[in-house]
């Protein structure tokens, strides 16, 4: 059950934020929508309830890391996308390896 | 250059396109927790901020602004490429934002109760993306 609920209210906020995305222009403006806390806040509200505060706490501090490796991701894709012609979808998905590489590498070095 | 809103984009996007979505950031959700459960908040917390959005936002970008040049009589792909692009440069700015979230939720979920610390750090990430955004405008002029 908590498996199901933890599925819908992440699915909604997702799409909350992707929708958001869509309507708005200018697409660079649009494309800061791209890197909502939209997982992060349905797994945050659903750990507060079940773990407490200092869980969540946890979650986010090793979250910092995740972003730092978004940042990298993102800019990857846009160089990818800009200078070579590779379609959204391949950059985009072969890119995630990137974002692996770079969270997992920053949680090594900085979160032993 | 003006923020607007275009709700003519949400005519454009298929049903399957917002099933789709819906079911990516469902699973990412649940498997953000599995991981959690099994490694423990130090791993899970690394996929709080997984791209869970941006590989299907920038995909229908590049084949919206694809469609719409076609509709006019362009057949250019390198355009939607290009759209696709500035999302991604979007996201880059937006990825700070997501890690002053973070520090936020680290910093105040501690010592506020769990709402007000949520919604303070949603205000952040919202001010400090826009700010990045801004900042870059001014300094790159684009």
């Amino acid at each position: 059950m908590e498996l199901i609920i933890r599925f819908i209210v992440g699915g909604m906020v997702v799409s909350f934020f992707a929708v958001i995305g869509d309507v708005l222009k200018p697409k660079s403006f649009a494309g800061l929508f791209g890197a909502a806390p939209s997982v992060a806040l349905a797994t945050l509200g659903l750990a507060i309830k079940a773990e407490g505060n200092g869980y969540a706490a946890t979650e986010a501090r090793s979250m910092i890391i995740g972003a730092c490796a978004f940042s990298v991701y993102a800019w990857c894709c846009m160089r990818i996308m800009a200078k070579h012609e590779v379609r959204a979808k391949t950059a985009t998905i072969a890119t995630l390896a990137i974002w692996m590489a770079c969270a997992v590498g920053g949680r090594l070095v900085f979160l032993r | 250059m003006r923020i607007n809103f275009d709700f003519s984009a949400l005519k454009r996007t298929r049903w399957y396109e917002y099933a789709l979505r819906l079911f990516f950031g469902g699973a990412v959700t649940v498997a953000t927790g599995l991981i959690a459960k099994r490694y423990g908040p130090v791993m899970g917390g690394l996929f709080l901020a997984f791209p869970a959005i941006f590989p299907a936002s920038a995909t229908l970008v590049e084949k919206h602004e694809t469609e719409k040049k076609r509709r006019k009589g362009i057949i250019d792909n390198s355009r939607g490429r290009k759209a696709a692009a500035l999302d991604a440069r979007g996201a880059a700015l937006g990825s700070v934002g997501l890690s002053c979230f973070a520090i936020a939720v680290w910093l105040l979920l501690p010592h506020w109760k769990a709402s007000l610390g949520l919604l303070t750090a949603l205000a952040i990430w919202v001010a400090a993306s826009i700010a990045f955004w801004l900042l870059h405008r001014v300094h790159y002029g684009k």
